[in-house]
């Protein structure tokens, strides 16, 4: 079978990125507009003269994803084509620069499903440090040293801020779990106007993992509770997995060499973080 | 039709003709009398266009791109701060041959905050690729802004209509409005677009080996530019009757010339004003209309028995002079004087340019601010 994201990509080995493109192409189809902000992903599956798309696929810039879908979504509309419109950018597209278009293509509500896939950093241009970035985390622009733990700051709650919005579909999704990948990817598509998924990409480069872990740190994401698998729909939540028993969450972080630096204290403060997260998504 | 009507709105009124399938624009002092009226005609199904009110500049030009990609006609207009955000966009529309149109309403650049009329916001952005025409009337705006689709979609790039702020898009003229454009304008039919049926990759990252002749290619469909240009302009007259020189250049005043003052845009119907009014025969007007791609050897020729030349321009260089007047020197190998005035929507009056015209008779080059209120 034909793949719509073809193999033999440049990503690094173990990449989470084109993992999860091609995951979500298979559940899309290929009756689809791919609109892709500046990323790994372009970079390393448009290199000219060659291209690993077998859909058509716009890349312009970095900050105007959200912009460049809305007008691909508004001519499809005037031609009276019914073509889904995918927007894929990575989190410093999303959480920092593209947030103003992404915001704008929201509130305009075009028909557009928009998906972040997170590594947590600006992995293309050497991993530095963005508002997605976890806390505690080593980037090159939040080294950890005498004065620094390395990042300061919390993640930037986008999942929550985009349901304030009042986003039609707001999900999370992990390549842990590619089924329920694959069914919000569905589901997102039935809903008229915009849709937000919110894909964890572990970066083997970025997070200092082996390349052969990518899936099993997405999966103990989950199983630690730091990654909470929803989905939000007309400002209902749904947790999809609830571990029974929440693993602590230094197997996740001791897994990684960008929290190596980590003092016990700082790993109780995300610990108590993650405790605190849940108790409010429950209640939410 | 001939109706009484704001440069703005003769701007919309071509816009409307041209029926672009959508529109983005954001609001900015003196673009805004442009996409309200479009808004309405949307509004009121005299135009039947997707009318985006994006969140900033650089959506708005993003969103034409990904329009226009996807096979639609599409349109913005924009101003000064407004023009500077979507620089990034500019290159990019112009690096993927897509053939966009956009009115600028000149306006200065801040700081400090100005709203009124120069032309640092479109000099600020000659290196971007676009196709970029000058003009005198509210006429002539409404006419370059319907040869422009003809023009973008030609040679596939973007083109840049810039009328004056406030001098144009908010001052009442006689404007002869088409009842159609049919018979000129035919219906957009891109050969490349994003198609599921026939997909293809866009905006492509281009290693060493491949960008240089990516550049190469554009510059020259730019230089190609100048014989559409002309083209159009005799074109539209056919269909017409109206026609602005060759399309690059117009010249007035110029038949026993030994001098010529070179400008752009509304100040020259100012200078024509004047050289009927006090009868001058030495000195001509030689009207920059089309300014990318640069009408290198129209003002060769037309230059080439004249003593001086003066260029008077709405811009500053910093560093240099005026960018027009760098332009001109480039390809004139006689005095040139430079005239910088009119920044920040000071008017260049009729004295101004009479000692304007006094200095060129001098056969001297000098960067002179006009009507400068600075101690030498």
């Amino acid at each position: 079978m034909k793949k719509l994201l073809s193999f033999g990509t440049r990503s690094c080995a173990g990449c989470p990125a084109s993992l999860a493109v091609r995951r979500i192409l298979e559940a899309v189809g290929d009756n689809v507009i791919v609109v892709n902000g500046t990323s790994c992903l372009e970079v390393t599956t448009t290199q000219y003269p060659l291209s690993s798309w077998n859909v058509p696929y716009i890349h312009t810039a970095f900050e105007c994803t959200g912009a460049v879908a809305s007008g691909v979504e508004s001519a499809l509309k005037k031609m009276g084509k019914d073509t889904h419109v995918v927007a894929i950018a990575g989190d410093g597209g999303t959480f920092d620069i593209g947030l103003q278009s992404l915001s704008g293509m929201i509130d305009r509500g075009h028909n557009v499903l928009y998906i972040c896939y997170d590594n947590e950093c600006y992995a293309n241009t050497g991993l530095q440090r963005s508002s997605a970035t976890p806390y505690g985390a080593a980037t090159t622009t939040s080294p950890p040293g005498k004065f620094s733990i390395g990042n300061k700051t919390f993640k930037k709650p986008i999942v929550q801020m985009l349901a304030a919005q009042k986003v039609p579909y707001v999900a999370t999704a992990s390549l842990a779990y590619p089924d329920d990948l694959e069914r919000k990817v569905k589901k997102a598509l039935t809903i008229k106007g915009p849709k937000f998924i919110h894909i964890l990409a572990p970066c083997p480069i970025s997070w200092r993992f082996d390349s052969s872990e990518t899936i099993r740190v997405a999966r103990l994401a989950v199983e630690t509770g730091m990654w909470i698998l929803c989905e939000i729909e007309n400002g209902k939540i749904k947790i999809n997995v609830t571990p029974s028993e929440r693993k602590p969450v230094k197997d996740y972080l001791s897994l990684q060499g960008r929290f190596k630096h980590l003092k016990d204290e700082d790993i109780k403060k995300i610990q108590e973080k993650v405790d605190d997260d849940w108790k409010a998504y429950k209640k939410y | 039709m001939k109706k009484v009507i704001e440069g703005s709105h003769a701007v919309a009124e071509a816009v409307r003709l041209c029926a672009p399938k959508v529109i983005a624009a954001y609001p900015i002092t003196p673009q805004t009398h442009i996409v309200e009226r479009l808004s309405k005609m949307v509004a009121d199904g005299e135009l039947d266009s997707e009318f985006l009110c994006v969140e900033s500049e650089h959506s708005a030009m993003s969103a034409c791109i990904g329009a226009q990609a996807t096979g639609v006609r599409t349109y913005t207009a924009t101003a000064s701060q407004g023009l500077i955000l979507m620089h990034e966009m500019l290159h990019v529309a112009s690096g993927m041959r897509l053939p966009i149109v956009m009115n600028v309403a000149n306006r200065s650049v801040s700081s400090p905050l100005s709203i009124w009329n120069d032309w640092l916001d479109a000099m600020a952005v000659r290196n971007s690729g676009w196709v970029q025409l000058f003009v005198e009337s509210s006429q002539e705006a409404l006419d370059t802004t319907i040869q422009a689709y003809k023009i973008a979609e030609t040679i596939h790039l973007p083109v840049m209509v810039c009328i004056d702020g406030f001098y144009l898009s908010h001052t009442y003229e006689p404007v002869d409005i088409p009842d159609t454009v049919a018979g000129y304008l035919g219906d957009y039919k891109p050969k490349v677009v994003l198609d599921p049926k026939n997909p293809i990759t866009q905006g492509m990252m281009a290693g060493p080996k491949a960008f240089q002749e990516f550049k190469e290619q554009q510059h020259r469909a730019l230089l190609s530019a100048k014989d559409v240009i002309k083209n159009e302009n005799s074109e539209f007259n056919k269909k017409f009757s109206r026609i602005y020189g060759d399309g690059l250049v117009e010249t007035y005043n110029m038949e026993s010339a030994d001098y010529a003052i070179i400008s752009m845009g509304s100040v020259c119907g100012t200078i024509k004003h004047i050289l009927d009014e006090k009868k001058i025969s030495d000195i001509g007007l030689i009207r920059i209309k089309t300014y990318r791609p640069f009408p290198n050897k129209e003002i060769i020729d037309l230059t080439k028995n004249l003593k001086a030349l003066g260029v008077l321009e709405k811009d500053i260089s910093f560093g240099i002079g005026g960018a027009l007047w760098a332009d001109v020197k480039t390809f004139v190998d006689k005095p040139v004087s430079n005239f910088i005035g009119g920044l920040g929507g000071r008017d260049i009056q009729i004295e101004d340019i009479v000692k304007i015209f006094e200095t060129i008779r001098k056969e001297e080059e000098n960067i002179h601010w006009v009507g400068s209120q600075l101690k030498k």
